[in-house]
C-alpha cells in the first residue's frame, strides 16, 4: 500500500482481548469479536457454558473488555432477564444486555430460559453462535447438528449414517414467539452480521440472531478455511441469510447462482461418509427449504 | 496452583487479562504481509478470530505475540499479499 491509511469496513475497537484459548481459526471467537464491535462498550454480556465461556475465561483471566457473567449452561437467558430488570430499576436503560450462547446452550439446554425471556419480552440481544455440536466437550451432537453430520455420538457406519434428525429451526421458533427482531447470519459475511447486531441493539424488546460459526476441529477442515467454509454454506443454501422484522421476512443475501451442496459437504470430514444418493437427498432438502423461503419473500 | 487465591464468586477484576497468555507460542506457520502488495481491503483485519491484525499508518500490522497461525488472513487476502512461512524457516 502506498502511504494510504486503510479504510475499515467495520468498527476498529476490539472488545475481546487476544490470548483467549479458542482454537486457531475458531469461527465462534470471530463471531464474538465481530458482534462486540456492533454492541459497543456500554454492554453487559451473559454467556452460558460452552466453547466461548471456557476459552475466554480461564480463571483468573478473562478476554472480555466489557462486564461479563457466567452462571450455568441452562440459564443465560434467565440471568440476562434479571440483569435487564435490574438496570431498569436503576434507571440505566442505556446499557445493552447481550447473551452469547452456543447451539447447545440455546436449542437444547438453555431452551426454556430463552423461551421465557422471549415470551416475557425482555430487552435483550440474544446471539447464538452455532457450531452445530457440543464442541468443547468433544463434538457430541446437539439439536442443531445438521442431518448426516458425523459426531462422536452419531458416528457414521453401515446402519447409522451420522445425525439422523433434522436441524432444529431455532430462528423460526423465535419468530413464533413473536420476537420483534430475528435474524440469521454467518461469520463469512461480517458486514451483514454487524448490521443485524446493530438492528437487534436498537430493537425495543427481545432480539435473536443465529450465527453459523464453522469449527475446524469439529467439522474437520484446515484452520485457514473457516471463512471459505462459511461462504460455501451460504452460497450452496445450506445456510440462508435472512431477517424477520416484526414478522416480516426478508432475504438479506441471495447467491448469484446457488452452488451444489456437494461443494460444501465434500470439504468437511464430518460428511466424508456420504454416498451420492445421500448427497442428492441433502440437495433436495436444501432446494425445498429454498423454495419455501422464496415463497415467504414473495408474500412480503 | 494450590496457592492460588480465589475471589468470592470467582470474580475476575482485570478486563482483557488473557493478554498475559501469549498464544503466539501456538504458531507453526507465520503470516508475513508484503506491504507493497497490500491493497488495504481490510479483509485480514475483519476475519482474524484473535484480533491480531491491526490497522497501521500504512497497511496492517500482525501481532505475533498472539497470532496462532491459523492462516485465515492469508486465505481471505484477494491479492495474495500474505504468505504463511514455517516458523523454523524464519530468520
Amino acid at each position: 500500500m502506498s502511504g494510504r491509511k486503510p479504510r475499515l469496513p467495520i468498527p476498529k475497537e476490539e472488545l475481546l482481548a487476544p490470548g483467549h484459548r479458542a482454537c486457531a481459526g475458531c469461527g465462534s471467537a470471530l463471531c464474538v469479536r465481530l458482534c462486540l464491535k456492533a454492541l459497543g462498550r456500554n454492554t453487559i454480556v451473559v454467556t452460558s457454558t460452552g466453547c466461548i465461556e471456557v476459552t475466554t475465561t480461564p480463571y483468573p483471566e478473562t478476554a472480555w473488555e466489557v462486564p461479563w457473567i457466567h452462571v450455568a449452561f441452562e440459564n443465560a437467558a434467565a440471568v440476562a432477564s434479571g440483569v435487564e430488570r435490574a438496570l431498569k430499576a436503576l434507571d440505566r436503560e442505556d446499557v445493552t444486555v447481550a447473551v452469547f450462547s452456543g447451539d447447545g446452550g440455546t436449542v437444547d439446554i438453555g431452551f426454556q430460559a430463552l423461551s421465557g425471556m422471549a415470551e416475557r419480552g425482555h430487552n435483550v440481544v440474544y446471539i447464538c453462535y452455532d457450531n452445530e455440536a457440543y464442541m468443547n466437550t468433544g463434538v457430541q451432537r446437539s439439536g442443531a447438528t445438521p442431518p448426516y453430520a458425523a459426531t462422536t455420538t452419531t458416528p457414521a457406519g453401515k446402519v447409522w449414517r451420522g445425525e439422523m434428525r433434522p436441524k432444529k429451526d431455532m430462528p423460526r421458533i423465535m419468530v413464533d414467539h413473536g420476537v420483534p427482531y430475528v435474524a440469521t447470519a454467518c461469520i463469512s459475511h461480517p458486514q451483514d452480521l454487524i448490521k443485524k447486531v446493530e438492528k437487534a441493539k436498537e430493537t425495543d424488546g427481545p432480539a435473536y440472531i443465529h450465527v453459523l460459526c464453522p469449527c475446524p476441529p469439529g467439522w474437520g477442515y484446515d484452520s485457514s478455511e473457516t471463512v471459505e467454509i462459511g461462504e460455501l454454506a451460504v452460497d450452496t443454501g445450506m445456510w440462508v441469510l435472512y431477517e424477520v422484522e416484526d414478522g416480516e421476512f426478508r432475504l438479506t443475501y441471495r447467491p448469484r447462482e446457488r452452488k451444489p451442496v456437494e461443494e460444501y459437504l465434500k470439504r468437511q470430514k464430518r460428511f466424508q461418509h456420504l454416498t451420492e444418493e445421500e448427497i442428492e437427498e441433502i440437495q433436495r432438502m436444501v432446494d425445498e427449504q429454498w423454495e419455501e423461503l422464496e415463497r415467504l419473500e414473495r408474500e412480503r | 496452583m494450590s496457592e492460588m487465591e480465589y475471589t468470592i464468586g470467582a470474580v475476575i477484576k482485570e478486563p482483557g487479562s488473557t493478554r498475559r497468555n501469549k498464544t503466539g507460542r501456538w504458531r507453526v506457520f507465520r503470516p508475513v504481509l508484503d506491504e507493497d502488495k497490500c491493497v488495504g481491503c481490510a479483509r485480514c483485519f475483519m476475519f482474524c478470530p484473535d484480533g491480531c491484525v491491526r490497522p497501521a499508518e500504512d497497511a496492517f500490522k500482525i501481532d505475533y505475540e498472539y497470532c496462532k497461525g491459523c492462516g485465515i488472513c492469508a486465505k481471505v487476502c484477494p491479492v495474495d499479499a500474505i504468505e504463511m512461512v514455517l516458523e523454523e524457516e524464519m530468520e
